[in-house]
C-alpha cells in the first residue's frame, strides 16, 4: 500500500503546490458534480472560470466581490497567525455595515463629501467594537473566542434585522424591510465610470502591502506572530499574549467593518436584511487558501470571487441552485486541508517484494531467510 | 495477521542447547535524513543484564523500538530463543515475552495504580485480580506500591515502579529499560538496581539503555556500544574504565574543564523568602526559597525534576510575575513583578530547558529567533534590519561553532546540541550580568555538552553570575562553585562544592538537609543503609541517611521519626530498612509489609537475609498499617 512518511523538513514546493493541487481537485470534483446533475461539464466550467473574466465589465464585477473578501481575509490573517480564532468576521462585517449605514442615513441633500470618510470610519469602529466584545470576554473570562465570535454573528444579524424592520425602515418603502436609499453623496467613489469598482479595491491592495510590511518587516509584527507559532516562546520572550489578542481581534474586526462600510455605501446603497452575504465566512477560506500571506490572499480572493459569480451565473443560466457556490468553496477548503498533508509528509510507494513474501505487508522481509535484504523504499517527491 | 513462515509464539519446551535469549544480526534502519542503525548485531543471554551504551542519536532508541516491534527494520534478523521471528507490533513482542519500560511514562494521572496496570494487560482479568497480582509481584520483589493510590499522588520513582510492575506482570523473558535513571535520585537508582539484579537472578534478561557510564559499570554484565548507528564495541563493563567506555562511545575522552578558583564578587541575584502557590493542578508550591548568586560564580541547583524547579525558573525569568517585588532582587533592585523583557534590560538572561517551542520558535529561522531575546537589530520605530539580524546570527553561528545551514536555517532543522549551542550563544553574546540556565546539556551530545560547559565557565571567569539548574549531578560537580538542592518546592542551604558529595546531595534530594551530615558525631546512631545487598560492587559507599538517637529515646520513637521523615518516600522500593544500633544489626520493616508471613524474614531467598550477611538479627521492628 501507499504510505505516508514524515519529511525531514516541510516541503517548500508543496507549500505553494498544495493550493494549486487543491484547486485542480476541486475542479475535477466539480466536473463530476456537473455530470451527476445532468449538465454539460464544459459549459459548467466555462461559467465558473471563463465567464467572470471574459469582458472588462465581468472583470470589474469580479473585483467588486473580491474586494470585501480580501479586506476581511487580511484582518483574519493577523488573527490566525497569532493563534486567535476569529470565526465571526461575518458579524463584524454586519455591524460595520450597520454603523456605516447609520452615518450614511444622516446625509441629506446638503451634505458635503466629508461624509464618505465618516462612513468608512464608522464601519471600522463598528467592526472593532463587535470584535472587541470577543476580545474582552476572552481576556477577562477566558471564554472561547471561536464560539463567542461565531455566536455574535447571529446577534449581529438580529441587530440588523431589528433596525431595518423597525426604527430605520424606510417610511416610503412600501413596508419592505429596508432603509431608504442612501444619498448619492455617500457613494464610495468609483474608480471609473461604467464599472462598479470603487476605491475599496485600492484600499484592499494597500492593506495587503501594509500587512506584508507589518508581518515581515516590523518587530511588533514579529512579536504578534510568535504567540501563534509557539506560545511558550512568546511568554519566554516577554511578548504579551493579551496585547496580541487585542491587536488581532481589533485589526480583523476593523477590517471586516471596513468591508461592511464599503459594501453598504458602495454596491448595495442601503441597509437590507440581505447585507450579510457570507463574505465573512468565505474570507476564512480565502485566508487559508492564500496561506495567510498577503500576496497569496490577493489571488485566493479573486478565486473565491469567481465562485460567487459562477454560482450566480449557474443559477440563472443552468438552473442550478445557488448553493453551488458554497459547495465549491467548501470543496476547495476541504481539498486544501487534505493537500496540505503533502507539506509535512510524502507518499512512499511500496517496495518491490520477493514473490514469496506475504501479499499484504510492506517493509519487513526477513522471515526465515537470514541475511536477506530489502531494497530501500523509493520515495516519491 | 502474522506471517505463516514464522511462529510468533515461543516454543513451549525450552530448547535443549542454551540459545541466546535475543540475537540481532545485521539490523539496518534508515530514515529519510539519517541511518539510525547500520548492520547492528547484539546478543543477550538468559539472565544477563546487557547495557546498550551510546550518545543521544547513536541509534539506541531505534534499536529498542525494533526489538519491541514499534519500528520495522529495513534489513536484518531478529532471533528470540534461537528462532527467527518477525515482530510486527508491540503485542507480538509481548507475546514473545518482551516487555519495555519507556523513558517517558505512559500513565493516566487520574487513574489508580491498579487501573493503569489493568489498561496495559489483557481484558480477561478483573481489576481485583490485577490488584492481587500487583500485591503478589511487589512482595516478590520487595517493591512498595499501593494498587489503590491514584497515580497523580505518586513521585517519579513510584511512577516508574508502576511501569516496571506492569511489565513484570506479563512475566517477561526480556525486559527493556530506556534511560530508567534519568528521573531518579541516586538512592532510588540503587533501589532500582536491586530489583533488576533480582529479576536477572531469576533468569529474566535485561536490556539496559543508558549513557551514564558509572551506572553501566555498576549494574551490567555485558555491554554493546553504539556510535552513529554502528556497533563500536562489545565488552564487559565491569572490566572497563569510564575513560575506555567513553572512547568507545564518542571516539574520544571528553575534554577536561578548566575550573579556576576565583573570589566571588557582589551579590547579583538575591531571592528572599519566595513562596508561590502552584499555577496548575500537578505543579509544586514554592516554599520559602532563599538563594544568592554572586558575580563570578556558578551556582547550581540539583534535584530531581518536578520538585519545583520549573516553577522557580518561571518566577526568576519573569514568565510568572506573581512574586512579591522584593522577593527577587537583581543588582539590589526588586524585579519580582517585572516581565521577561524588563528583567533582560537589567541584565538577567534565562535559558529554558525546552529548547524548541520555548527557547526558540521551531518554524522560524535562527536569525529571527534572535529577536526573542535580542533587539539589537530592531531599528527606530520598530523596523527590522534584516541584514544586521542575519549578520548577528552569522556571528553567533561562527563564534560558537554551530553546525547549521546559515542564519536562514529553521531552528527545527538543527540537532539538539547545535540548537542549544546557538541559544546559549545568543544569551552569552548579550553580555548578561546574570545568566540562569536550565538543563544546559539535556539531550545534547558529549562534545557539545563539553563546549557549553566550557562557555559557561568562561562567562563566569569574565565576572557574570551564573545559576545552573540541572538533574545531572556530575555536571553540577564539574562547573559549580556552590550548590543548592531542591526538593518538594523547598531549597536546601548553600553547599560549597568542596563539601558536596554524591551521597550527601543525594540525601538532600530527598529533602533531608536537616539531618546531620556526619554519622560519627554521636555514639548512638542508626545508620540506615540503602539496600546493602548492592554494597558488594558499590564503590560510593552504603551510607544513605543517619538518624541520631537522642539520649533516652526509645527505639520505637526512633522508628517513628524515621517513618515520619520524607526519606521513606524516596527509598521505599524495599519496605525494609537495615541498620545498626550501637553496632548491632537492626531491621526495620515498614508499612506495607502487612500481611506478609513472618517466614519472609527467615526465607533464605529473601533479600533481607542476604542483607544481613548471616549476622544474627537483633531487633525487628514492624510498623503497622495504621501506625503512620
Amino acid at each position: 500500500m501507499w504510505k505516508l512518511e514524515a519529511r525531514p523538513q516541510p516541503s517548500r514546493l508543496w507549500t505553494f503546490g498544495s493550493p494549486l493541487l487543491a484547486l485542480l481537485l476541486t475542479v475535477l470534483i466539480g466536473v463530476c458534480l456537473f455530470v451527476a446533475l445532468g449538465k454539460d461539464p464544459v459549459r459548467g466550467l466555462q461559467i465558473f472560470f471563463w465567464e467572470p473574466i471574459k469582458s472588462p465589465y465581468a472583470l470589474g464585477e469580479l473585483m467588486v466581490k473580491a474586494t470585501p473578501l480580501l479586506i476581511i481575509a487580511l484582518g483574519l490573517a493577523v488573527c490566525f497567525r497569532s493563534n486567535v480564532w476569529n470565526i465571526g468576521a461575518e458579524g463584524q462585517f454586519v455591524i460595520g455595515a450597520v454603523a456605516a449605514g447609520g452615518v450614511a442615513l444622516l446625509a441629506d441633500k446638503t451634505t458635503g463629501p466629508w461624509i464618505v470618510p465618516a462612513i468608512i470610519a464608522a464601519g471600522v469602529l463598528g467592526g472593532m467594537a463587535w470584535a472587541g466584545i470577543t476580545a474582552l470576554l476572552r481576556d477577562r473570562f477566558n471564554a472561547n473566542e471561536i464560539l463567542v465570535s461565531l455566536m455574535l454573528v447571529y446577534v449581529a444579524d438580529m441587530v440588523l434585522s431589528y433596525l431595518v424592520f423597525g426604527p430605520w425602515k424606510d417610511p416610503q418603502g412600501y413596508n419592505f424591510p429596508q432603509t431608504k436609499t442612501f444619498e448619492a453623496v455617500t457613494q464610495i467613489p468609483r474608480l471609473m465610470s461604467g464599472s462598479r469598482v470603487s476605491i475599496g479595491l485600492l484600499i484592499a491592495l494597500a492593506g495587503a502591502a501594509a500587512l506584508w510590511i507589518f508581518l515581515f518587516r516590523t518587530y511588533a509584527g514579529f512579536a504578534q506572530q510568535v504567540g501563534g507559532l509557539a506560545p511558550a516562546a512568546a511568554r519566554y520572550a516577554g511578548f504579551s499574549s493579551r496585547k496580541a489578542l487585542w491587536v488581532a481581534l481589533l485589526t480583523s474586526g476593523g477590517a471586516a467593518g471596513l468591508a461592511g462600510a464599503l459594501e453598504v455605501a458602495g454596491p448595495i446603497g442601503q441597509l437590507t436584511p440581505y447585507v450579510p452575504a457570507g463574505y465573512g465566512f468565505a474570507a476564512i477560506i480565502v485566508a487559508f487558501v492564500g496561506r495567510l500571506h498577503p500576496a497569496g490572499m490577493v489571488f485566493s480572493a479573486i478565486l473565491m470571487s469567481m465562485f460567487y459569480i459562477g454560482g450566480e451565473l449557474a443559477q440563472s443560466r443552468l438552473g442550478l441552485p445557488k448553493s453551488l457556490t458554497g459547495v465549491f468553496q467548501g470543496l476547495l477548503l476541504f481539498c486544501l486541508l487534505a493537500c496540505d498533508t503533502l507539506i509535512a509528509y510524502r507518499i512512499v510507494s511500496p517496495p518491490k517484494r520477493p514473490a514469496a513474501a506475504p501479499p499484504s505487508r510492506g517493509r519487513h522481509l526477513w522471515p526465515g531467510e537470514a541475511g536477506s535484504t530489502v531494497a530501500p523504499a523509493k520515495h516519491e517527491d | 495477521m502474522s506471517a505463516s513462515t514464522v511462529p510468533s509464539q515461543p516454543p513451549s519446551d525450552p530448547p535443549a542447547a542454551p540459545a541466546a535469549r535475543l540475537r540481532l544480526t545485521g539490523i539496518t534502519k534508515a530514515y529519510p535524513a539519517v541511518v539510525a542503525n547500520s548492520e547492528v548485531s547484539l546478543t543477550v543471554q538468559p539472565g544477563e543484564i546487557h547495557a546498550v551504551l551510546g550518545e543521544n542519536g547513536a541509534g539506541k532508541s531505534t534499536l529498542m523500538k525494533i526489538i519491541y516491534g514499534a519500528v520495522r527494520p529495513d534489513a536484518g534478523v531478529v532471533e528470540v530463543d534461537g528462532r527467527p521471528v518477525v515482530i510486527r507490533n508491540p503485542q507480538e513482542a509481548r507475546a514473545l515475552g518482551i516487555a519495555m519500560v519507556f523513558q517517558h511514562f505512559s500513565l493516566f494521572d487520574t487513574l489508580t495504580v491498579a487501573e493503569n496496570v489493568w489498561l496495559g494487560l489483557g481484558k480477561s482479568l478483573s481489576l481485583a485480580e490485577v490488584s492481587r497480582r500487583i500485591i503478589a509481584t511487589t512482595q516478590e520483589y520487595g517493591l512498595q506500591l499501593e494498587p489503590t493510590r491514584p497515580v497523580h499522588t505518586l513521585g517519579v520513582g513510584e511512577r516508574q515502579r508502576v511501569e516496571i510492575v506492569r511489565s513484570l506482570l506479563t512475566d517477561p523473558k526480556l525486559l527493556i529499560l530506556d534511560e530508567p535513571t534519568s528521573v531518579l535520585t541516586p538512592q532510588a537508582v540503587e533501589n532500582l538496581f536491586v530489583t533488576l539484579r533480582q529479576l536477572a537472578a531469576r533468569g529474566c534478561s535485561i536490556l539496559y539503555i543508558s549513557h551514564k557510564l558509572h551506572e553501566i559499570r555498576a549494574l551490567c554484565t555485558a555491554c554493546t556500544v553504539l556510535r552513529g548507528g554502528k556497533v563500536t564495541g562489545v565488552c564487559d563493563p565491569r572490566e572497563e574504565s569510564n575513560a575506555s567506555l567513553s572512547r568507545l562511545m564518542i571516539g574520544a575522552e571528553p575534554p577536561a574543564l578548566e575550573h579556576r578558583e576565583q573570589p566571588a564578587g557582589a551579590v547579583v541575584l538575591e531571592v528572599r523568602d519566595l513562596s508561590l502557590a502552584r499555577e496548575d493542578q500537578f505543579g509544586v508550591d514554592l516554599q520559602h526559597i532563599a538563594l544568592t548568586v554572586r558575580a563570578g560564580e556558578v551556582v547550581g541547583i540539583a534535584g530531581v525534576s518536578g520538585n519545583g524547579q520549573k516553577e522557580l525558573l518561571y518566577a526568576l525569568s519573569g514568565e510568572d510575575t506573581r512574586a512579591a517585588d522584593d522577593s527577587i532582587q537583581v543588582g539590589g533592585q526588586g524585579v519580582g513583578r517585572l516581565g521577561p523583557m524588563q528583567r533582560r534590560a537589567r541584565g538577567l538572561h534565562f535559558l529554558p530547558e525546552e529548547r524548541l517551542g520555548r527557547g526558540a520558535v521551531p518554524a522560524l529561522s535562527l536569525a529571527h529567533n534572535l529577536l526573542l531575546t535580542r533587539s539589537d537589530a530592531v531599528g527606530r520605530g520598530g523596523w527590522l534590519q534584516l541584514r544586521a539580524l542575519r549578520a548577528q546570527a552569522a556571528a553567533i553561528i561562527d563564534r560558537f561553532k554551530v553546525k547549521a545551514g546559515g542564519p536562514g536555517a529553521a531552528a527545527s532543522s538543527l540537532s539538539g546540541g547545535n540548537l542549544q549551542k546557538f541559544i546559549v550563544g545568543r544569551e552569552i553574546a548579550a553580555n548578561p550580568a546574570l545568566l540562569i540556565v536550565s538543563q544546559p546539556t539535556w539531550g545534547v551530545d558529549v562534545g557539545a555538552a563539553a563546549q557549553i560547559r566550557g562557555e559557561i565557565l568562561k562567562l563566569r571567569d569574565s565576572g557574570c553570575a551564573v545559576l545552573v539548574v540541572s538533574e545531572e549531578l556530575e555536571e553540577l560537580f564539574d562547573i559549580c562553585d556552590r550548590m543548592y538542592v531542591m526538593a518538594k518546592g523547598q531549597l536546601s542551604p548553600s553547599l560549597p562544592r568542596a563539601e558536596a558529595t554524591v551521597a550527601l546531595v543525594g540525601q538532600w534530594m530527598s529533602g533531608l538537609w536537616n539531618t546531620p551530615a556526619n554519622p560519627i558525631k554521636q555514639l548512638l546512631t542508626v545508620t540506615v543503609l540503602r539496600q546493602a545487598c548492592c554494597g558488594a560492587d558499590d564503590q560510593t559507599g552504603p551510607l544513605d541517611a543517619v538518624f541520631e538517637i537522642a539520649e533516652g529515646e526509645s527505639l520505637e520513637e526512633l522508628v517513628g521519626r524515621i517513618e515520619a521523615s520524607r526519606f521513606l518516600q524516596y527509598s521505599s522500593t524495599h519496605d525494609t530498612l537495615h541498620g545498626l544500633v550501637n553496632d548491632q544489626p537492626v531491621v526495620i520493616v515498614f508499612g506495607p509489609s502487612r500481611g506478609r508471613p513472618p517466614e519472609y524474614l527467615a526465607d533464605p531467598a529473601s533479600p533481607l537475609v542476604a542483607l544481613l550477611n548471616g549476622q544474627p538479627l537483633h531487633f525487628v521492628f514492624r510498623m503497622n498499617e495504621g501506625g503512620r
